[in-house]
């Protein structure tokens, strides 16, 4: 029996629909990353499966004492109440010590249990929201958008942290990424979203789908769908800031795109105090924009 | 809702009722007003300095209004430490108890939603009780304090023990242990200024209060943190 089974989900925000008609099941196991564009409702996806949110319609089946770690895409956390790492394994609920360490220890940020939390780094944070998910010893492992912010080398760090997690605790591992690089070599599967699912299967198989190359582009016409790509991965505010950096930045990336190849990543300067890197994967020219300046929240990534 | 104590010493004097029972009351009328406002995506900084500073001056012209000039407004607005009878110690430590008692009873959803309420939320918590509780609790605790310290100055107690603990603190509960230490010290200061140098009361407990937030911050800021 599968771990979860859901059939026909939708679900309405504000007389908007969302979701609708969505049919999918996690087996024992298996790494399941769902992609797709912003908006597309992958969040509300996990957050039903997860059982934090009600579906309008249709139904989800947990295995009988079925556990569920849950790593929220992000926690924001009150700064004027003081908290530990350890203390904070016990909000909601009290665990022990030993549950605790064994967690710490795993994710390998056991010297930071009596740091304060407002003290810690981003991949950091993100390991303790893991940790937190570990000590219920789930049978399935769901995260949202776990690297958002991290570097390339943090990326790669945490995705091989879940990969042996779920090797060594044989739980399923159930994510929603954008970085379609990294999902393509560490899923099992891949389910491409968009209100529905346009496409399911293994990696190759979403990748060569025509429904998932029309939604998240593929080929080698760089120019003007690079800018439009990254404006509708943008938030309207990060566009505004984002937009005259593109532009900066657009002949040299037009210059990249010229080789063949994997490659990168290059960096960019933009504006003094940001940078923004990209790099060319086999599967397409990545980028993102990153850094200090403000538009940190800016998920320009670009698949060309 | 300790500015609205002041329309509740009105409604006590209008309706001839407890000043406990009215200040309680219209404390808690301001806080439902005050989470009907936030609800409709008013700033909470904004709907609290309109209904704060409104209920304030209501109570003003109220108090005016029912008593006629022999009332001391003064007496509400900065307190008199030095008329609290035994009966209102009674009151006082009764009311801190039952509130300590709910502390000791929520304080992991408490801890929870202050921290994050979708962590709340998703842990099955409600958070509009919990909300509410708090409320109830701060109301309780404004109506039983006003006498003591009077309504423009409880608030500072209530922030500025729990601010000066801040920085030094780890955890929730270590905050809440070393805010009581601030406030206890405060108080015992405070009075002890005020029997020296011949000040009002409730105004030198503030007084010490602000002092000890100082100190604290020039520690903390020598110590690096």
């Amino acid at each position: 029996m599968s771990l979860i089974e859901a059939r026909g989900l939708a679900k309405t925000f504000g007389g908007e629909t969302v979701l609708h008609g969505v049919d999918l099941q996690v087996e024992r196991g298996e790494i399941v990353t769902i992609v797709g564009p912003n908006g597309s409702g992958k969040s509300t996806l996990l957050r039903m499966l997860a059982g934090v949110l009600q579906p309008d319609k249709g139904q989800i089946t947990h295995a009988s004492g079925l556990k569920i770690g849950y790593v929220p895409q992000k926690l924001s956390l009150e700064a004027s109440l003081p908290m530990t790492v350890r203390r904070f394994l016990n909000v909601p609920r009290r665990v022990s010590e030993a549950d605790a360490v064994a967690a710490l220890e795993r994710v390998g940020i056991l010297p930071l249990a009596r740091r304060s939390l407002e003290g810690l780094s981003g991949g950091q944070m993100q390991r303790v929201l893991l940790a937190r998910a570990l000590i219920v010893k789930p049978d399935v492992l769901m995260l949202d958008e776990p690297t958002q912010g991290l570097d390339q080398q943090g990326q790669a760090d945490f995705y091989r942290l879940i990969e042996e997690l779920r090797a060594e605790m044989g739980c399923a591992v159930l994510m929603v990424s954008h970085e379609l690089h990294v999902v393509m070599s560490a899923s099992d599967r891949v389910i491409c979203l968009n209100g529905h699912i346009c496409c399911e299967g293994t990696p190759e198989i979403v990748r060569n789908a025509p429904e998932y190359r029309r939604l998240l582009g593929r080929g080698h016409r760089v120019r003007w769908r690079f800018t439009a790509m990254s404006m509708t991965m943008c938030t309207m505010k990060a566009v505004r800031r984002v937009t005259p950096t593109l532009m900066r930045m657009h002949t040299d990336v037009e210059r990249l795109s010229g080789a063949r190849g994997a490659g990168g990543p290059w960096r960019f300067a933009c504006g003094g105090r940001a940078w923004a890197f990209c790099c060319l994967a086999a599967d397409g020219l990545f980028w993102r924009c990153n850094g200090p300046c403000g538009y940190s929240g800016c998920r320009a990534v670009a698949w060309v | 809702m300790a500015h609205a104590a002041i329309l509740g010493v009105a409604l006590s004097l209008g309706f001839e009722i407890s000043l406990f029972v009215g200040v309680l009351f219209s404390a808690l009328l301001v806080a439902a007003l005050f989470l009907a406002l936030t609800r409709r995506n008013q700033s909470a900084d904004s709907a609290l300095g309109v209904i704060a500073h409104s209920a304030l001056a209501f109570g003003l012209v109220a108090v005016a209004m029912s008593a006629g000039p022999r009332v001391n407004v003064e007496a509400y607005l900065f307190g008199d430490i030095l008329t609290v009878s035994r009966a209102d110690l009674t009151l006082i430590w009764s009311v801190a108890a039952v509130v300590a008692a709910w502390l000791l009873w929520r304080w992991q959803a408490l801890v929870t939603w202050v921290l994050s309420p979708d962590l709340a939320e998703t842990s099955g918590y409600n958070t509009k009780l919990e909300e509410l509780g708090l409320i109830m609790a701060l109301a309780l605790v404004v109506a039983v304090g006003i006498k003591a310290v009077g309504a423009l100055l409880i608030t500072a107690l209530l922030i500025i023990p729990a601010a000066s603990a801040r920085p030094h603190v780890k955890t929730p509960e270590a905050m809440i242990a070393l805010s009581l230490g601030f406030g206890a010290l405060a108080a015992v200061a405070g009075l002890k200024g005020a029997l020296w140098l011949d000040t009002p009361a409730g105004p030198s407990i503030v007084c010490a209060a602000a002092f000890a937030f100082a100190a604290s911050m020039l520690v903390a800021k020598v110590r690096g943190r």
